[in-house]
C-alpha cells in the first residue's frame, strides 16, 4: 500500500466514523454552553438510532429510497422529545444533572429494546433495505487526488455534519441568540437581570442537544449497521462527550476533535494492512486510538474552557 | 349499554370455553425442559434463537405446551445467569440448556448444586459430571464456505474478519483458509481480527479496507461487528461492485437483503445449535444423557454446514461443496483446526 492509496482508504473511513461523533458533540455543546451537563448523549443517540431504524423499516415499502431520510428526521425529533425529560428534571426540578443524564442512558437502553420487542417481536429492529449509502459527491469527486480521497465513497451525511459545525459556530458566536445562550451558561444570575429567560434558554440548549444527538444516532445506525441492536451505539455518545471537552466547547474544536477520533480509529483498523506496521501485535492497534487520545489531551491541554455555571441548577430566588 | 357489555362478556366466556375444548397439548409434565438465554435475547437470530428453535421442534413433535413442559428465561444482564440457571434447578427441571461461552463460569458454579438435573451447555466446555458440553467442528463448516468463497472470487483475494483472537475463532479461520486453498492454492487469504464482537462501525471499516485492496469475498466470524461488514457489502453491491460477504452461525441471507430483493450474503456457515439442543433433549428423555462428556457435532451429524437454500450460489458450486462434505465425512480430508495444522495442510 503506497501513501496515496493509504490516504484514499483512510479518509473516507475517518469521515464515516467521525460524523456521528461530531453531530452528537455539537448537541452536547448547546446543552453545556447553556449550563446543563448532558451525560445522557449516549442514550439520546440510542433513541435517535432506534427511531430512525424503525421508521426506515416501516416506511420502506411505500417510500423506497426516501425512507432513510424520513427515518433521520424522525430520529432527530425523537431525540429532541426524549431530551425534554433531562431538561425538565435538571432545569425545573433542579436535580443533579449527572444523575439525570445517567438515568437517560439507562432508560434509553432498556426502552429501545423493549419497544423493538413490541413492534418487531424481537430484541432488535428488522434489517432495513435502504440505509445511507456511500456515494461519489457530484463534481467534487472529479477533482484530481483530493476528489478521490475526500469526496469518493463517502456518506453525504458526513458533509452535512461538517456544514452543521460551521453553522453552529456562527449561531453560537455571531448571533444574539448565541450570546444569550453562552451568558446563561457563564453567569445565569447576570443574564437573568438583563431580562434573559434563563429557563427558556436552557430548555432550548437541552432540546438542541437532543436533536443533534438524535441525528448522530440516526447517521450511525443507518450508515454503519444493518438494524438497530443494543450494540449499535456502543459508547459513541461518551466519545462525543470527550470530543466536546477535547474541542474546548468550541464548534470548530469539536469538529477537529471528532475528525481526530475518527482518524485514530480508522488508523487502528488500517494499520494492519500497512506492510511495515502489520508486524506489530494486534493489541497495539486496539489500544492505538486511546493512546493517541491521551497523548493529544496531554499535548493540547491547558486552561479548561468550560462554561462557568455548568452543572449548577439555576434558582431564580437565590440571587 | 349494560346489555351490550354483558353480551360481550358472555361471548368471551363462550369463546374461552371453546378454546379450552380445543386443547391439543400433552398433560404429562414428568419431563420438563428449561432454557436460559444470554443477554442477546431469545430472538438474537443467533445462538439463543437457534437453540430455542431446537427446543421448540422437540416440543412440537411431543405436543408440549410452552410454560408447561418447556420454557425459557430471559437474562437481561450477566448477573442474571446464575439465578436463572438455579431457578430451573430449584423447580426440578429435567434438563436445563444454555448456549454460548458466556455461560461457562455460571454453569460451572450452578451445576454441582443440582446433581440430579441434566445441564447442557452449547458451544462451550464445562467439566462437571452432570453437564453435557456440545461443541461444533466449526473448521469443517468454514471449510465449505471457503470453497464457496474460492469459487466466487474473481480477484483471487478473499478476506476473513474475526471477532476476538482466540482458539475458537482461529478454528473458523483455519478451516476457511484450508477450504479456499483446496480449490485454488493461488488465492490469497487476508485476515484481520477486530478485537470486539459488538462494534458494527469497526466491522464496516475493516471490510471497507479489505474491499478497497481488491478483496471481493469476506467471511466474518465476528457477531455484531460482522453486521458492519454486511452493511459494507450491501452498499458496494448496490453501487455496482461485485463483492460478497459470508455469514456465520445462522443463515444470514435476510440480513444482507438489498432494495432489489437480492442479498449480499453469498452463503453462511451455520452452527446447528438447534440440532444440539434437540439431540440433548432426546438423550435426556431416553435416559442416555451424556453428562460430563464433550460432544462434538461435525458435518457427519449435520451439526455444521451451509443453509439448505443458497440463492447466490450456482448449482455446480453447491454440488462441489456437497462433494467436499462427503470427503470430509469420509475422512479423506482432515480439516485443520489451528493455524499450525493449517500450515501443515497448505504444505
Amino acid at each position: 500500500m503506497d501513501f496515496i492509496q493509504f490516504i484514499k482508504i483512510i479518509m473516507p473511513l475517518t469521515l464515516a466514523s467521525a460524523a456521528p461523533i461530531i453531530s452528537t458533540s455539537l448537541g452536547g455543546l448547546f446543552s453545556e454552553r447553556s449550563g446543563v451537563v448532558n451525560i445522557g448523549l449516549e442514550g439520546l443517540m440510542m433513541i435517535g438510532a432506534f427511531t430512525s431504524a424503525t421508521v426506515t423499516v416501516l416506511v420502506e415499502p411505500s417510500l423506497g429510497v426516501l425512507s432513510p431520510w424520513v427515518g433521520i428526521i424522525a430520529g432527530i425529533i425523537a431525540g429532541g422529545l426524549f431530551s425534554l425529560i433531562h431538561a425538565y428534571v435538571s432545569i425545573n426540578l433542579r436535580a443533579d444533572q449527572v444523575i439525570s443524564g445517567t438515568a437517560i442512558n439507562l432508560l434509553a437502553g432498556g426502552l429501545t429494546i423493549y419497544l423493538c420487542q413490541i413492534i418487531f417481536n424481537q430484541q432488535r429492529t428488522r434489517t432495513f433495505l435502504y440505509g445511507i449509502k456511500k456515494q461519489e459527491i457530484p463534481f467534487l469527486s472529479d477533482i484530481p487526488l483530493i476528489g478521490d480521497a475526500f469526496f469518493s465513497k463517502v456518506h453525504i451525511t458526513s458533509f452535512i455534519v461538517i456544514l452543521l459545525a460551521i453553522i453552529v459556530w456562527y449561531v453560537v458566536f455571531k448571533t444574539p441568540f448565541g450570546l444569550r445562550l453562552r451568558a446563561v451558561g457563564e453567569h445565569p444570575g447576570a443574564a437573568d437581570s438583563m431580562g434573559i429567560n434563563v429557563y427558556r434558554m436552557r430548555y432550548i440548549g437541552v432540546i438542541l442537544s437532543g436533536l443533534f444527538a438524535g441525528l448522530g444516532g440516526s447517521i450511525m445506525v443507518l450508515s454503519q449497521d444493518i438494524q438497530y441492536t443494543h450494540m449499535s451505539i456502543h459508547g459513541t455518545g461518551f466519545i462525543a462527550l470527550a470530543a466536546l471537552i477535547f474541542g474546548k466547547w468550541h464548534p470548530i474544536g469539536v469538529l477537529g476533535a471528532g475528525l481526530f477520533f475518527g482518524f485514530s480509529q480508522a488508523l487502528g483498523v488500517i494499520a494492519f494492512q500497512v506492510p511495515f506496521l502489520s508486524k506489530l501485535p494486534y493489541e497495539f492497534f486496539w489500544a492505538f486510538p486511546y493512546v493517541l487520545t491521551i497523548i493529544a489531551l496531554v499535548v493540547f491541554s491547558g486552561k479548561s474552557a468550560g462554561p462557568r455555571a455548568i452543572g449548577k441548577p439555576y434558582d431564580k430566588g437565590e440571587r | 349499554m349494560k346489555k351490550a357489555l354483558s353480551l360481550l362478556l358472555v361471548s368471551i366466556l363462550v369463546i374461552g370455553l371453546l378454546a379450552g375444548c380445543a386443547e391439543k397439548y400433552s398433560e404429562d409434565v414428568s419431563f420438563r425442559v428449561g432454557f436460559v438465554t444470554d443477554t442477546g435475547g431469545i430472538d438474537d437470530k443467533s445462538f439463543n434463537q437457534g437453540t430455542w428453535e431446537g427446543v421448540q421442534k422437540y416440543a412440537e413433535e411431543n405436543k408440549w405446551k410452552e410454560g408447561r413442559q418447556y420454557k425459557y428465561i430471559q437474562s437481561n444482564e450477566e448477573a442474571d445467569y446464575i439465578p436463572n440457571l438455579s431457578a430451573f434447578g430449584d423447580d426440578n427441571y429435567n434438563i436445563v440448556i444454555a448456549a454460548g461461552f458466556l455461560f461457562g463460569d455460571s454453569m460451572t458454579e450452578v451445576a454441582p448444586q443440582y446433581p440430579d438435573t441434566n445441564f447442557t451447555i452449547i458451544d462451550m466446555v464445562v467439566a462437571q459430571p452432570n453437564v453435557a458440553s456440545v461443541v461444533f467442528a466449526e473448521e469443517q463448516g468454514s471449510f465449505l464456505v471457503g470453497v464457496a468463497a474460492a469459487r466466487a472470487t474473481k480477484t483471487k483475494k478473499v478476506g476473513f474478519i474475526g471477532g476476538v483472537d482466540f482458539d475458537l475463532i482461529r478454528k473458523f479461520h483455519a478451516g476457511f483458509a484450508a477450504g479456499v486453498h483446496s480449490v485454488d492454492p493461488t488465492i490469497e487469504v487476508i485476515d484481520q481480527y477486530a478485537g470486539d464482537f459488538g462494534n458494527p462501525g469497526l466491522g464496516q471499516q475493516i471490510a471497507s479496507t479489505m474491499y478497497d485492496q481488491g478483496v471481493d469475498v469476506i467471511y466474518h466470524a465476528a457477531g455484531g461487528t460482522g453486521n458492519g461488514a454486511i452493511n459494507e457489502a450491501k452498499g458496494r453491491r448496490e453501487n455496482g461492485e461485485d463483492v460478497w460477504v459470508i455469514g456465520v452461525d445462522k443463515d444470514q441471507y435476510e440480513d444482507g437483503k438489498m432494495a432489489d430483493g437480492k442479498s449480499a450474503v453469498l452463503t453462511s456457515m451455520m452452527k446447528r445449535v438447534d440440532v444440539a439442543a434437540y439431540n440433548m433433549i432426546q438423550a435426556a428423555k431416553d435416559g442416555k444423557f451424556p453428562g460430563g462428556e464433550i460432544i462434538a457435532l461435525t458435518l457427519a451429524d449435520d451439526g455444521v454446514g451451509i443453509p439448505e437454500e443458497n440463492p447466490n450460489l450456482d448449482k455446480a458450486v453447491v454440488k462441489e461443496i456437497e462433494d467436499y462434505k462427503k470427503k470430509i465425512v469420509a475422512g479423506e480430508i482432515k480439516v485443520p483446526a489451528t493455524m499450525d495444522e493449517l500450515a501443515d495442510f497448505i504444505k
